[in-house]
């Protein structure tokens, strides 16, 4: 094919199992069908791309480790709505398993063994003191604004 | 040459097009992939699919109810 691959680029903004769960549909959704597809995580979106998956104080500072629990891993994320204290993701993630739809750590593996191109947001790692080495080994790079703009010249970018 | 089986019919978005890409990935060039899916959006988007990415798509048959055959050469 001479035509140039179509490309996708999410931001992730958002924490919330909910909008994480839509941003690695769209992702996975996306590279299955030939789409280069990015993913910038910048503020409570870093969640999704800790080592850590459940509650640890990763940090720099006594504040960013506290951050750094409050906020937690992959495994931790509250939904929008209906969290009812951290009920709400459970009881989806059982409705997810009995449907037979994927769950979101599975798409998070979808997308990583789909070569979807995963981002860290350079300026929020600084603020919540969190290092490269605090997520997981396929975050390709740290970037900032101008870098994301360019790597997502050309194709359609959504904020989530 | 090979052929190799894929069963997408209990699978919902995006998984019906992960795996199917996530298989043409592992077999080899010339390999044929017969992938049984439902009607509806994966009968709808898969073929088309295929066919973008560069493979060839050289039969798309119902067989029986909702479930339809899709044969794709890599």
């Amino acid at each position: 094919m001479s035509e140039e691959k179509k490309k996708l680029s999410l931001i992730a903004f958002s924490g919330d199992f909910d909008k994480l769960t839509a941003v690695f549909t769209l992702a996975t959704g996306a590279a299955s069908v030939g789409y280069q597809v990015n993913i910038f995580f910048t503020f409570w979106g870093l969640d999704a791309i800790k080592q850590k998956k459940g509650r640890s104080f990763i940090g720099g500072n006594f504040l960013t480790k506290i951050f750094g629990f409050m906020m937690g891993g992959l495994h931790v994320t509250p939904t929008s709505r209906f969290n009812f204290w951290g009920l709400g993701p459970r009881i989806f993630r059982y409705l997810m398993r009995k449907n037979n739809v994927a769950t979101l750590e599975e798409l998070v593996e979808a997308a990583v063994a789909l070569g979807v191109n995963l981002y860290a947001c350079e300026m929020a790692m600084h603020v919540l003191g969190l290092k490269q080495s605090d997520f997981i080994h396929e975050v390709k790079d740290t970037l900032g604004v101008a870098t994301f703009l360019e790597i997502s010249e050309g194709g359609r970018t959504m904020f989530i | 040459m090979a052929t190799h089986t894929l069963d997408i019919t209990n699978e919902h978005c995006p998984m019906t097009f992960v795996k199917t890409k996530l298989k043409l990935a592992q077999i080899a060039d010339g390999d044929i992939l017969e992938v049984l899916l439902t009607e509806g959006e994966p009968l709808n988007n898969l073929p088309r699919s295929a066919k973008e990415q560069g493979y060839n798509v050289l039969e798309v048959k119902h067989l029986e109810g909702k479930i339809h055959k899709v044969v794709i050469q890599k």
